[in-house]
């Protein structure tokens, strides 16, 4: 028995007899799966319990820590905030989707680098919200900081990036460093 | 969290007759509200109707000048609208100002019109509530209420309304299309949608049973600069103590124009038509701009830790009126 559908039989076994179910497809770090879910179920959850990829991790679970932060095409979320059966056909990428030990997502190398952690349990959520970021800038997008918002081109200062990764809490306070690392990628001067 | 069945649908029509079909149903769109409720057991849908994928995002100018935004573009892509960014500004900056870069890629123009308030007492339900439990009090009129509203309020309620987005929208003189399920749309300014909470505080709004918020319409902007200013416990992620959105126009250091509403004060998005009124006419300088805040929180109540906010709602006014009586006069509109 795999630990998904040994994991799948004891959910099934606390579940009572009359709750509903419902079959969702997703696509999570370009692999399909189909799973059948209580309705009750985050996607933060699905990922955590029953695809078992533990890297998004759950901090407040009211979307406030910022801990959970996961891209639904291509757009970053927290993931405790959302159910799991209303992304269906949706495409998610989490940590594990971005790199590996062997080959790091330059955000995680200049993560290293800058040494942009210290537990590292808000790290996962970090560094998703910060690729979700850097699109939204890329993109054109206003902050509450930038000066007008009519402008066409966005510099992101550091101010820029507290105020975009504010929905990002790190209880070790790597704040500096978690700026400077942000700050090596989006100017490309990153190892 | 109780169990709940979950349906998607596809169309406004649909949606509406699903919910008139399950009374015990909510509908849900980005999520980032009802689902903190649904894990408190505060809100206890018995069905879930997802309007998330509803064709409804577009955010189209119409003929006759205004701007039609779909009930379920995101608060991200309408901050980030070049249309929003250029001719109302102060939409987009009220929109920033909100919550998170996260949680404005899950929220929808619709949900954040109709979220609920963030009073500790609302969700702590080992608190007296009347909003949440008709008829069992107000735990806040006595208790921690910083937050707290300073206008309109009674002493069955003192909560306040959430939204950024919706004191912008409301200073801009926006109007709500509701589709019911007989399929009709009737269209209600914003300013007549939300309730104060008299006796009655857990009816928030006008919305009629099973009727479905489809889009907001704005009328072409007025004339004028527009600035969103927002006042909180700190300087990002965080609901207003006190925000203000003015719309200003100027000529020859006379003010021609004015618009003003605040934001974390009363129950609902709260105009100032005596403030506009004190501004109309009058010349664009420190004593006016005194006048119209004096008259705007004439009627203000504190009720203990809010007294603060009073003044903190003048000061904010005044310093907002006169930066944005500065943006005029550097950039004519």
């Amino acid at each position: 028995m795999t630990a998904e559908s040994d994991l799948n039989t004891r959910l099934s076994e606390h579940k009572d007899a009359g709750d509903p179910a419902y079959s969702v497809a997703l696509t999570v770090n370009g692999r399909p799966y189909r799973l059948t879910v209580d309705p009750r179920t985050s996607l933060l959850d699905l990922l955590r319990e029953h695809v078992q990829l533990t890297g998004t991790k759950k901090g407040c679970d009211h979307g406030q820590c910022g801990a959970c932060t996961v891209l639904v095409n291509g757009r970053r979320i927290t993931s405790c905030l959302t159910l799991a059966v209303m992304h269906d056909g949706d495409d998610i990428v989490t940590i594990e989707g971005l790199g590996s030990p062997d080959a790091l997502h330059p955000l995680q190398a200049a993560f290293i680098e800058r040494d942009a952690f210290q537990c590292g349990y808000c790290t996962p959520g970090q560094i998703c919200s910060a690729v979700g970021m850097l699109a939204e800038a890329d993109a054109g997008w206003p902050s509450h900081v930038t000066a007008d918002v009519g402008t066409e081109q966005v510099e992101l200062t550091p101010t820029e990036i507290r105020e975009r990764m504010s929905g990002n809490i790190c209880r070790c306070a790597a704040y500096p460093n978690i700026i400077a690392a942000i700050r090596d990628v989006s100017e490309g001067t990153a190892q | 969290m109780k169990s709940f069945t979950y349906e998607r649908v596809t169309d406004p029509r649909t949606a509406c007759a699903a919910a008139a079909a399950r009374p015990d149903s909510r509908f849900i769109s980005g999520g980032t509200n009802l689902i903190d409720l649904m894990r408190l057991e505060i809100e206890r849908p018995a069905h879930l109707i997802d309007v998330s994928r509803l064709p409804l995002t577009a955010i189209e100018e119409l003929p006759q000048g205004q701007l039609r935004i779909g009930a379920s573009a995101r608060n991200s892509d309408t901050a980030a609208n070049p249309i929003v960014r250029t001719r109302y500004p102060v939409l987009s900056e009220a929109l920033l100002a909100g919550a998170s870069g996260q949680l404005r890629n899950k929220a929808s123009v619709g949900g954040n019109l109709l979220q609920r308030t963030r009073c500790h007492y609302f969700y702590d339900t080992a608190s007296d509530c009347n909003k949440r439990q008709a008829g069992a009090g107000c735990a806040a009129l006595h208790g921690a209420n910083r937050n707290h509203a300073i206008l309109g309020a009674t002493e069955s309620c003192i909560a306040t309304h959430p939204s950024d987005m919706a004191v912008a929208l409301t200073a801009l003189g926006a109007t709500m299309s509701l589709l019911s399920p007989e399929s009709t749309t009737r269209t209600v300014p914003i300013g007549e949608f939300y309730r104060l909470p008299g006796t009655t505080p857990h009816v928030e709004n006008n919305l009629a049973a099973n009727e479905l918020i489809t889009a907001v319409t704005v009328p072409p902007p007025p004339s004028g600069r527009q600035r969103y200013r927002k006042v909180r416990d700190r300087a990002s992620y965080e609901f207003a103590l006190v925000s203000v959105a003015v719309i200003l126009a100027t000529e020859a250091d006379t003010i021609t124009d004015a618009r003003v509403a605040f934001g974390g004060v009363a129950h609902m998005p709260w105009r100032s038509t005596e403030a506009e009124a004190a501004l109309t006419g009058r010349p664009a300088i420190p004593s006016t701009y005194q006048a119209a805040a004096d008259i705007a929180m004439e009627s203000a109540v504190g009720r203990g830790e809010n007294d603060f906010k009073i003044d903190l709602a003048r000061n904010t006014l005044r310093r907002t009126l006169a930066d944005v009586a500065a943006m005029t006069d550097r950039r004519p509109s």
